[in-house]
């Protein structure tokens, strides 16, 4: 897909767009520009071309320069094409202390490719994030629309060979652990209702 | 420590159905009705004797913060906006409520918008929380099937709509300014307070916005009681407190404890203690990202509450413990989490936008000891000028981790600056 492809939502997707829109007040139709931009990420393949951002801007009647300066601001929007599968590390602090530099290097190894970059057969696109919020699971990789937490590079190596192979991935927590409670079992809340 | 009876999430883990079904069979939407009926006043009132201080990072006393919306309203709709944008670094617990436990924050969201006369609440939650904002929405949907929400909440009369809002990746939009300008279709760069969003928040309108913690609790406490919360922890840190353990301690986790206890405990007894001892310990952020680190004298007495945290010069902030052990370049992790400021500034205030890249770089040559004995100073009145100088929090948040690093840590810094420069000097006869 080019930047010059047209772009429209579908069918379904105008209709989910329109269902968006209705949750804020009528004249406040602007506030859809974050969801809306998400939408259109997702059906243009990952990433956001300049003809989707008019269409958003277009069903909510906010000037092209507007979501621009939207698209441009959030990190969440890719404003070129990127591979099938968007790996991203998380390197802050609390992911940096358990490992999370050796878990970036194992990426760039196995992958051969930098931060920021995506593989000749556009399977995976690598890159660093900031804090996702998941420290106590750290370290955490975010992919797709799932985090795969308690990496290591061992595991790192796993996930993105079977990702490759177009193999089923299990996200959560990669070592024998419920969430964020204690690996070794509940120090609280042991006789709850399960 | 703090009994399971007292606990208020009892399904942190997602041990159990985080449903509908699951959240009545642990009290949830237990006759709301009869909670609203109070009146908005009494509710109101209630919080306040509850002494619950706000769970995003300021701490400031809830029941005060609803009392500033306007008692009637002037023709304006008067908004909720719940900030699940969650994002501090070390900070994880919003998270386990949005996905295991997220009927006790909608059902705040009815409480807390009758108090303040707002028949809408926004949830405005982190784009990356992808799964957690489907749990959510999955909550809010049943509640509307039951008749907990909508037109006629719990039968109660009150008219209550509540939605989803994801974000799209700025941890700036967890500001609340920001995260209303945000919310509004805007770039998330903060708004300058007066006027307060009590008064003129999202489209204008009164808004009040509160972390997610901090509503998901209201219902609790409006059936336990605000004086059973006050019972809990010390004066003016009341209640229980969902902590966030992190970095060098054998077993990572988040759990519920109660306000004010010792930061050693809470550690041994429920992280398994720091990795190789609690002698292997270097140093502590104790409450997310943005609170000065303390060394391990401090550690070994400290209680984790707003006052007592605040008394050693750092801040209970987002209760975030993350962990160091003796392994670890405390400079590094300081001069990283600059770098986070310095990706994360919006760029509106020029002392932000250009100091905190300046105290980065600075931070990075600190690191590698390539610096001057000065230039520690300098750096520390750099963060003075950024401080006090912005819109909104961020350039200051950036100031105050560097601020605990040199105040306990200068030796570190001056040892490494000492031993380029002699190596320098060996070379150079």
């Amino acid at each position: 897909m080019t930047d010059n492809a047209p772009f429209a939502f579908t069918h379904e997707n105008l209709e989910q767009a329109k269902r968006i829109i209705a949750r804020y007040p009528a004249g406040r139709q602007a506030s859809a520009v974050l969801p809306l931009l998400d939408l259109a990420q997702r059906q243009n393949g990952g990433w956001l071309s300049r003809a989707a951002m008019e269409h958003v801007g277009g069903l909510i009647d906010m000037a092209s320069i507007r979501v621009y300066e939207v698209a441009t601001f959030y990190t969440m929007y890719n404003l070129k094409p990127i591979g099938r599968h968007h790996v991203r590390v998380c390197t802050t602090t609390p992911c940096q202390l358990r490992g999370a530099i050796a878990v970036v290097d194992a990426c760039r190894t196995a992958l051969a490719i930098e931060l920021g970059e995506t593989t000749a057969d556009g399977s995976v696109t690598l890159a660093e994030v900031e804090c996702l919020g998941a420290c106590v699971n750290a370290p955490v990789v975010w992919i797709g629309d799932d985090y795969f937490e308690d990496v290591d590079p061992a595991r790192m190596n796993a996930i993105l060979a079977a990702l490759r192979k177009g193999e089923a991935v299990v996200p959560g927590p990669q070592i024998e652990r419920l969430n964020s409670a204690p690996d070794t079992g509940l120090t609280t809340l042991a006789n709850t209702v399960r | 420590m703090l009994s399971d009876k007292d606990r208020i999430f009892t399904n942190l883990y997602g041990q159990a159905d985080w449903g509908l079904a699951g959240a009545r069979a642990r009290g949830d939407w237990d006759n709301t009705k009869a909670i609203l009926e109070r009146g908005r006043d009494a509710i109101v009132e209630e919080m306040k004797n509850s002494g619950l201080r706000g769970r995003g990072g300021a701490g400031f006393p809830t029941g005060l913060k609803w009392s500033f919306m306007p008692k009637q309203s002037d023709g304006r709709p008067h908004y909720l906006v719940v900030n699940a944008d969650e994002g501090e670094p070390g900070t994880c617990k919003d998270r386990d409520i949005l996905r295991h436990d997220p009927h006790k924050l909608v059902e705040g969201c009815l409480i807390a918008g009758f108090a303040m006369g707002a028949h809408t609440a926004y949830i405005y939650i982190r784009g990356e929380f992808f799964r957690e904002a489907e749990n959510l929405q999955g909550a809010i949907d049943q509640a509307y099937a039951a008749g907990l929400l909508g037109p006629d909440a719990c039968g109660s009369g009150w008219a209550m709509d509540v939605y989803v809002h994801r974000g799209a990746g700025a941890y700036i939009c967890g500001e609340e300014m920001a995260l209303i300008e945000s919310l509004e279709g805007k770039k998330g760069m903060p708004r300058l307070k007066p006027p307060f969003p009590a008064n003129t928040g999202l489209y204008g309108c009164p808004t009040t916005v509160n972390n997610v913690e901090t509503i998901a609790v209201a219902p609790t406490i409006l059936r336990r009681g605000g004086a059973w919360f006050a019972g809990l922890g010390r004066n003016k840190n009341t209640g229980t407190k969902v902590f966030c353990i992190s970095g060098h301690v054998n077993h990572p986790c988040n759990v519920e404890e109660e306000m004010g206890i010792p930061l050693k405990d809470l550690i041994e007894k429920h992280a398994g203690g720091v990795r190789g001892g609690w002698d292997n310990l270097k140093a502590i952020i104790p409450g997310g990202s943005s609170v000065p680190i303390l060394p391990k004298s401090i550690c070994d007495t400290v209680l984790m509450d707003f006052d007592s945290l605040r008394a050693v010069k750092s801040g209970l902030g987002t209760a975030a413990v993350i962990v160091m052990d003796k392994s670890t370049d405390v400079v590094a992790a300081i001069a990283r989490l600059s770098r986070f400021y310095a990706h994360e500034s919006c760029g509106q205030c020029t002392p932000c936008r250009e100091g905190t890249g300046w105290m980065w770089r600075v931070m990075e040559r600190l690191v590698t000891g390539d610096a001057e004995i000065e230039e520690i100073d300098m750096l520390l009145e750099v963060g003075y000028q950024i401080e006090g100088h912005t819109i909104c929090a961020h350039g200051d948040a950036s100031a105050w981790p560097i601020q605990g690093l040199v105040r306990h840590f200068r030796h570190d810094i001056e040892e490494r600056i000492g031993r380029v420069k002699a190596a320098r000097a060996s070379r150079a006869a």
